[in-house]
Formats: C-alpha cells, structure tokens, sequence
C-alpha cells in the first residue's frame, strides 16, 4: 500500500459508514463484557435484523467509554446520546426509538465533568472505532502519521520531534522518552529491538489493557514509527497472559497491518521493515521490570539484572533495545500528526500531555480516566468522580499502585504531574489512583502492598527478598496491636535499608507506601503501639550463632 | 593477569577512596579493587562465576550515580570516583547480614562449617552481634538423598554460586531456584531429590563453592570442611579451561 492509497481506503471507509442512519457503538472491553455487553450487542444485531433495519444501522463492538461504573455502555452516532446500564430487556425499546426521542430511563448525562474535565489523546478512539477492524482505524486517520514519518522525515527528525514533545515515560518512572529514543538511535549493534512493555502489573490498574483492547493499531503505529526512528525491525509486545482479550485483538490487528503492507518488508513501498511479534508475559509483577522483562523474553527466567548497562545499550540478546510502556506508544502518533508543540502546550511545564488513570474507590463515578497533567487532585475526585456518595468523607488517594503512596486530603489541591506527586512522597505511576475514605485504616493500607511487594519479590537479592518479609511481619505486627516502639523504628529503618540497596524498581520502592502513610498518618501507627519490653531494646542477641573465634 | 600498574593501552585510572588506581578494560570496580588490596565485603560473587549482584554486600558509593551500585557486577570507567565504605554503607551491610541470619535457621554451633562459614565470617569482620529482626525460623527440608553430598536448605543464603557453577563450569544445570521471594529455594532438576538427578555428574563444584553449610559433603567432619577453601582455587583454573573452549 502507498500512502496514496491509504487516503483513499480512509475516504472510502468514511463513506461506508456515513452509508449508515445509525451506528450504536457497543462497549466490549472487558468491564462492560463482564457486566453483559455481549448480550446486549447480540440482542442489538438480531433487532436490527429483525427489524429490517441492517442497510440503516450498524451495530459497533466498540472500546472502552470510560465511565466503567455504569456498564453496559451504548453510545448513538451521530446522536451523541450515550445509554448507561444497558441490559438486554431494554434493547427493543432501543431499536424502537431510534427515529424518534431517545430513551429517557437509559440516559447518561453526558454534559457532567466526568466528560467535559478530560482530554483525550491516548483515548481518542477508544469508543468510538470497532477495535477489530483497521479500515476503523484508518478512517479516523490512522497509519496518517506513520506515511508521512516514512515519506517526508528522517530518523533524526523523528527523534527530535519526541524531544520536543517533552514527551514522559508512562510506564512509572517517567522517563523523558525522546532522550530514550536517542539513545538507542545512536548505539550500535547488529540488530535493535523495539519492546512495547503491556506487562500491566499493578493490582487494580488496567489503562494498558483498555488501549490495547480499544485501539490496539494506535499502539503498532507508535510501534513502527519508532523502530524507523531507532532504526530497529524486530518488535515485541510483551503481554500478560491474563489479558486474552487484548491479546486476542493484538493478534487479529497485526495480521491486519500485515495485509495492508503496514508491517513486513517495505512498509509503504519503502526499504523499510519492520515486524511485531507478541510475546506472553509469565505472571509476575516483576517481569514488568525492564530486564526481567527482556530476559523473559530471551526464554530465561524473569529476574532482574543489576543497570547499568541499560537495555538502550544492551538490552534483548545484549542488542540496543528500546522498551518502552504501552501509553507512551500510544501518544506517539497523535503528536507526529499534530506537532510537538501542541502536544507540549498540553501540562506542567515539567509533564506534559495527559495521563490515563484507572481511577476506583468509593466514588460515585469511576473507571478509565484521561485528564491533562496538571490538573488537581481535587478535580478528579470531586468533579470527575463526582466525590464519595452516601456522605462518606475522603481519607487518602492513593497513586502508583505497590510503588507509591497515599496523599491525604490537605495535599488535594496538588498539581497531578511527576514532580509534585514525588515530592508528596507518592508517585505518578503506571495510571493507578485509589480513593479512600474513613473506613480505610492506613497500617492495613500499607500492610496490603507490602504483601504484594513480598509475594511478587522474586527474591533475587537479600534486601527484597528478606526485608520485605520483615517489614510485611512488622506491620502485621503493630495492625494486631503487638508491636511496639521499637518495632516503628525498625520499620523505618528497615524502610530505608530496603529502598537504597535493592535491585531493582519493586525493592527500592516497595517502602513507599509505608513511608508515605507514616508521614501523613503516623497517628494510626502509634494509636496501635504496646509499650516496649515485650523484646529488648537491643534485639535477639546472635545467640545460636555461637561463634568460634 | 596482574596488571596492578602497569599501563597498557587498555588501561585506564580511576579513584578508589581517594586513591587513584589503574584498571584494564572490562574490569568491574570489585575486580580493580582487589587488585590494589581494597577489601569490598561480598557474598555471592565468586571468581570464575558470573557475577549475580543479588547479596548487595558489595554496594559502593560512586560519585554522580544517585543510587549504590554493587562493585561486582558494574564495570569501572575511567575517572570514576569510587567510595568503598562509610558509616552510611556499613549499616546497610550490617543489616543485610542481619536479614540473612533471620531468614533461615543458623544455628552455627552445630554446624560442620562453623569456623569455615562466609556468612559467619561477614557477621564477625562487621561487628553483628545481634539480630535486631525476628527471626522466622521456617520448617525446611534436608535433602540427604544424595550418595555423596547434602543440601540443608536451613543454612542456605541464595547466593545461587552452586547453580552458576554447576551450569558454567561443570556444563550440567542439575541446580536452579525453584518459588520466588522468601520462598525461593535450590532444587535439583525439576525439584526432584538429589539422589534421583539425571543430570547431576556428582562432581562436588556445588559443595566446594558453597559458602555456608548448606552443601556439605557426607561424613564429612570440621577439619575436612576447611579444605574446601583451598579446592576453590580450582576455580579460575576451570575457567580458563571453559574460555579456551568458546
Ligand atoms: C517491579 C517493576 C514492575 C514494572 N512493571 C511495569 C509494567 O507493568 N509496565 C510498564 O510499562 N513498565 C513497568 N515497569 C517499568 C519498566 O521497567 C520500564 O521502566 C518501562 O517499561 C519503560 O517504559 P516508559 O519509559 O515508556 O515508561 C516496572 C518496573 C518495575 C521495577
Ligand atoms: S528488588 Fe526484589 S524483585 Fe528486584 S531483584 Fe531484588 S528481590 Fe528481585
Ligand atoms: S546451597 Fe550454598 S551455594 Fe547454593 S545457593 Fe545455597 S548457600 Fe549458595
Ligand atoms: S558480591 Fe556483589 S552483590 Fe553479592
């Protein structure tokens, strides 16, 4: 295909579909799947049928909308209506009114600021394309950016356009990731890799799993557009095997590309080539981590390996590898395709564009979010969550999962960007954002992720391996009420030990939900304390390590 | 291979505690280190083996880099400036012993490598007297299966030397770690018994490289474990012989 007839296929799929009086967009992502969605689009395509409707309305499988909390979704194109806990019983009323008024009982208000406060880059499509078929994907202008990236820029150029998006990693660390593409563009090897890490581990975030399962060409196109800038042909997509949802459009949307000529040889018509090979993640939480991840990869066991050297270097079968998360990907052809400086006029000085979250908790609305960097803590709770129904009060929210903290209520004013969150001692994360209220005790908040980080260790090196069992043993000790003061201090202690010589990320960080509720809430943990004597100050001594001189 | 100050064209300098020292292209800060005589305190690192990093005894400051890095596993660079110890990398490495002895159970007094145990030694040379965590005391097995040798789980510290030895030196990959964290363990094949090992050529390189007592050969007695420090010279005998192979 040359970029000629990618114009043409887009115009003529837009006409296709303009064909249609009607086009009700289905969520099929998993959290309305699990709700009945399937059902619901079932019952919607043998209405239609039924009806004799099928020249006037398409049914659309579409990706996630967002507000997951009131699922089954359908949205009505080009109504702009958007119905919310759509059941199967409600689908004839549906198909009744489609040339009339709207069904009221089914009505999502879509004027509330859980729509209007979000922007939208890495969601763009998500609800509104099917995710299954690339002609969706390329009538709302997909594989635009990659044809001209091949056509009219050179590597360089490339790289410098991420430099200039001030574009962040979104894998957690926050990387600047045309810094990364640099890199990797200027080492040397015999081959180079491009990675798209979609390991997702944090319990409860699932921002990789909607973008894959909604859009998931988005993702390959940021994929191909960066191998050209680095100057790789072989990727991968490291997925885990519990997604088989996005694993399965993965698999369906790289043979797409690959009938379409936008992956193989000569993409475009051009010497370039380029290939993408999915590969399954083994399960654990650490495999995430950008050197366990490649030695998963290499077929090996998924272990840390101490950096530098950094995979940009030396990275899969010791070649420069670039690896970078799912979002970050995903951001890469809306910037080539609206520039750099839109992009950066988007965010904090610092952070730019916008951040996905999967926002959960006692909330009155919650799901998959978008929002741009800067925004207020404040913001997302209260307005695009709509706050914590039934009077509950706010306690904490908590961001960047097993690696992060929790920020109380008097920090909710802070901007949402790397450095303020960091310097409130949590972390933006992965996309992550857990909101507490009374009921929420914090020692048992801090015991819950130390549990993670101690059953995920993979237990390579002693300071994880161990400390993490001794700090997990210390909070459950001073939750049941038997620890003491001591205990606290050998908390901390243990704290600081665990972070600074661990290593790898899950170690070095696995303190900061501890440190973090300590430094807001240090209260819950000393309400708990028994006074000192149970054990001496000074610890077990060495006993039955009796030593020969 | 002493190349102590001599330079050659792949030689560089760098400074280590405030001293400025010559290395060779490819050395790791630990081996630059003990070529001047400065002791750096490991654990899982063993001359001959690849390095693991996984002990973090071997933690050094080096100026720039934000985090400690292990001396054993990164590579020296000319005009590093390397800081070996400070009160700060002390208590780490005292604590990190610490865990270790509260993982499983030493009880040293009855054990055959008391007197011959790296672990032990760490804890004198750095002052541990007490454990200042619980100790967690796990039920773990004894694998005696084996004709010749034991592996007691109780006194292993996870330095992985007897996988790395058994897969790069002896070609055999009977050991591996099998669970992961606290649970982590050393199996034998696909965790079977010793004694049942397909693989295993009964060469005893685990039990010579075991810095503990965990692998001990049977009937073995207190004296006889104090030879094995000197079979380990073996070593990097061995492994000139696997380098001439590739
Ligand atoms: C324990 C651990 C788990 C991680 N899990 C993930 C993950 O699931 N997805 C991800 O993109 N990055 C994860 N990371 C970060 C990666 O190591 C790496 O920094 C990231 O993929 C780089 O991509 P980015 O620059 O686009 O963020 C993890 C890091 C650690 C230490
Ligand atoms: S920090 Fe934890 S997860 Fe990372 S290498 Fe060490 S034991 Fe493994
Ligand atoms: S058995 Fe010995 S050599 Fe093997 S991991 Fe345990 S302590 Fe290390
Ligand atoms: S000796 Fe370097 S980490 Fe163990």
């Amino acid at each position: 295909m040359t970029p000629d007839e990618l114009s043409q296929l887009s115009v003529e799929e837009r006409e296709r579909q303009q064909g249609f009086e009607h086009c009700l967009n289905v969520c099929t992502a998993a959290s309305c799947l699990s709700s009945g969605a399937e059902e619901v689009k079932k019952g919607l395509t043998t209405a239609v049928k039924e009806k004799g409707l099928r020249e006037k309305c398409r049914i659309r499988g579409a990706g996630c909308m967002g507000l997951c909390s009131s699922g089954p979704l359908v949205a009505l194109d080009p109504e702009d209506v958007l119905y919310q806990h759509v059941g199967v019983d409600d689908v004839p009323e549906i198909v009744e009114s489609l040339d009339t008024q709207p069904v009221p009982r089914l009505l999502c208000d879509t004027t509330i600021p859980f729509f209007q406060r979000q922007k939208k880059i890495v969601l763009e499509n998500s609800g509104r394309i099917d995710p299954e078929r690339i002609e969706d994907y390329i009538a709302v202008g997909g594989y635009r950016s990659l044809a001209r990236v091949l056509t009219e820029m050179d590597p360089d150029e490339v790289v410098q356009e991420i430099v200039n998006s001030g574009l962040r990693g979104r894998g957690g660390a926050g990387y600047p990731t045309g810094l990364k593409w640099g890199t990797v563009a200027k080492a040397t090897g015999a081959e180079k890799y491009v990675i798209c890490n979609a390991d997702e581990g944090d319990p409860g975030a699932f921002m990789d799993r909607a973008v894959l399962e909604s859009d998931p060409h988005r993702v390959l196109e940021g994929m191909t557009i960066a191998a050209y800038a680095v100057g790789a042909t072989q990727g991968y997509i490291y997925v885990r095997a519990e997604y088989p949802l996005a694993i399965k459009r993965l698999r369906q949307a790289i043979k797409q590309a690959q009938r379409l000529g936008l992956q193989g040889d000569r993409i475009y018509e051009t010497p370039f080539r380029f290939t993408v090979d999915i590969r399954l993640g083994a399960g654990a939480f650490v495999c995430g981590e950008e050197t366990a991840l490649i030695a998963s990869i290499e077929g090996g066991r998924g272990l840390p390996r101490p950096r530098p050297p950094y995979p940009a270097n030396h990275g899969l079968w010791g070649c420069p590898t670039l690896i970078n998360n799912v979002e970050t990907f995903a951001n890469v052809a809306a910037i080539l395709r609206e520039g750099a400086g839109w992009f950066s006029s988007i965010g904090t000085e610092k952070s730019k564009g916008t951040k996905v979250f999967s926002l959960a908790g006692p909330l009155s609305r919650y799901g998959l979010i978008e929002v741009p960097m800067g925004i207020s803590l404040r913001e997302i709770v209260f307005d695009i969550a709509g706050g914590l129904p039934d009077g509950k009060s706010f306690k904490a929210v908590q961001t960047g999962g097993p690696s992060g903290g929790c920020i109380p209520a008097r920090h909710l004013d802070t901007s949402v960007d790397y450095e303020s969150l960091r310097e409130l001692g949590a972390i933006m994360g992965s996309g992550g954002m857990i909101v507490m209220d009374e009921s929420s005790n914090m020692v048992d908040v801090a015991r819950f992720f130390m549990e993670f980080c101690m059953t995920e260790s993979c237990g390579k090196c002693v300071p994880c391996r161990v400390g993490t069992y001794q700090m997990h043993t210390l909070l459950d000790r001073i939750y049941n009420r038997q620890g003491t003061k001591r205990d606290l201090e050998l908390l901390s202690e243990l704290c600081e030990v665990v972070r600074e010589t661990s290593l790898c990320g899950l170690g070095q960080t696995a303190p900061n939900p501890v440190n973090s509720t300590l430094r807001y809430f240090r209260d819950e943990y000393e309400e708990r304390l028994v006074s000192d004597g149970v054990r001496g100050p000074s610890g077990d001594p060495l006993a039955q390590v009796e030593m020969t001189p | 291979m002493t190349h102590k100050s001599i330079p050659t064209p792949d030689s560089f300098t760098l400074r280590i505690d405030g001293t400025d020292v010559v290395a060779q292209v490819g050395q790791s800060i630990l081996e630059v280190a003990q070529d001047h005589n400065i002791g750096i305190p490991t654990l899982c690192y063993l001359e001959g083996l690849t390095p693991w990093g996984g002990c973090r005894l071997c933690l050094v400051e080096i100026k720039g880099s934000g985090r400690l890095l292990p001396a054993c596993s990164t590579l020296a660079t000319e005009d590093m400036d390397v800081t070996t110890t400070s009160p700060r990398i002390e208590r780490y490495r005292r604590t990190i012993v610490e865990l270790l002895f509260s993982e499983r159970n030493h009880i040293c007094a009855v054990c055959v490598s008391n007197g011959n145990c790296e672990l032990q030694t760490l804890a004198q040379e750095m002052g541990v007297t007490h454990v200042h965590v619980p100790y967690r005391y796990p039920t773990l097995l004894v694998d005696s299966s084996h004709d010749g040798f034991r592996l007691d789980h109780n006194r292993c510290v996870m330095c992985t030397r007897c996988v790395r030895v058994c897969e790069e030196i002896e070609g055999a990959a009977t050991k591996g770690v099998g669970g992961r964290g606290i649970d982590s363990m050393i199996i034998n094949d696909l965790n079977e018994p010793w004694g049942e090992s397909d693989t295993c050529t009964s060469c005893g390189k685990c039990v010579s490289v075991c810095p503990t007592g965990a692998l001990t050969e049977k009937g073995t007695t207190f004296a006889d474990m104090a030879k094995r420090r000197e079979r380990r010279e073996l070593l990097p005998y061995l492994t000139q012989t696997r380098e001439g192979r590739r």
